[in-house]
């Protein structure tokens, strides 16, 4: 009973965080200046690494969380880059 | 979807109720951003997802896994803490961008930059046309700033 009420629960999460990511996809694709574009592309991978931690605790093993891991890591250099990209025009000076 | 059958309820409900939680206030987020109007307004809707969106999945995360393995695992806490310490920092730099591409463009709707608050403000423009003009190079401007600004 417990075990069909979590996963009911982990599918609903699923499908929220995937819709989630549909409209920050839609603000990427529609965005009408580039820094809306970075701010939407942002918030895709935070979703997307809450999506790989819900398929975690799904299947139960940690390879998931790592991977998590690894997104929020590089997600913070790529938009810490871009953002300096937009304000300066060059990355690296 | 056989490790999940093992968990007790006084474990499993938790876990889904803050799963749901978690999933809706990034979905709120994410709709937020989709539909609120300028940039300005945009940037705050998606730190619902980072900030309680991105707690409550950990925290069903490491109850869950926590129960499984009969064992305290906290190792969640590390995403957490990189995901609060670096949003700040990037939606600042997103946001100061944004407001400078904003007033190169002479955009009317963002407010002007302060006359008075930086003492560097106002002759960071007259030292900079100067030095573009003798056109040394393209990377010349910055260490010259640098430079002004560390030598008083």
């Amino acid at each position: 009973m417990s075990a069909t009420l979590l996963a009911g629960a982990i599918l609903a999460s699923g499908v929220m965080i995937a819709l989630a990511m549909a409209c920050a996809t839609l603000r990427l694709l529609r965005g009408p200046r580039a820094q809306d574009r970075v701010l939407a592309l942002d918030a895709l991978y935070v979703n997307g690494m809450l999506l790989l931690l819900v398929f975690g605790i799904r299947s139960g093993t940690t390879l998931y969380f790592e991977a998590a891991l690894v997104i929020a890591l590089l997600g913070f250099v790529a938009t810490a880059a871009l953002a300096k990209f937009l304000m300066r025009g060059e990355v690296i000076e | 979807m056989t490790p999940l059958e093992q968990l007790p309820a006084w474990a499993a409900v938790p876990a889904a109720l803050l799963l749901l939680a978690g999933a809706a206030m990034t979905l709120l987020g994410s709709i937020g951003l989709l539909r609120l109007g300028g940039f300005y307004e945009r940037v705050h809707a998606p730190t619902l997802g980072t900030s309680a969106g991105i707690a409550c999945v950990l925290l069903a995360s490491m109850l869950v896994f926590s129960v499984l393995q009969s064992r305290p695992v906290l190792h969640e806490l590390l995403v957490g803490l990189a995901v609060i310490v670096t949003t700040p920092v990037t939606l600042m730099l997103l946001a100061r961008a944004a407001l400078y591409r904003d007033r190169q463009e002479a955009d009317a709707t963002v407010p002007a930059r302060q006359p008075d608050a930086p003492a560097a403000g106002p002759p960071a423009a007259p030292l900079a046309a100067p030095l573009a003009a003798p056109s040394a190079g393209p990377g010349k401007e910055p260490p010259a700033g640098d430079a002004a600004s560390a030598a008083p």
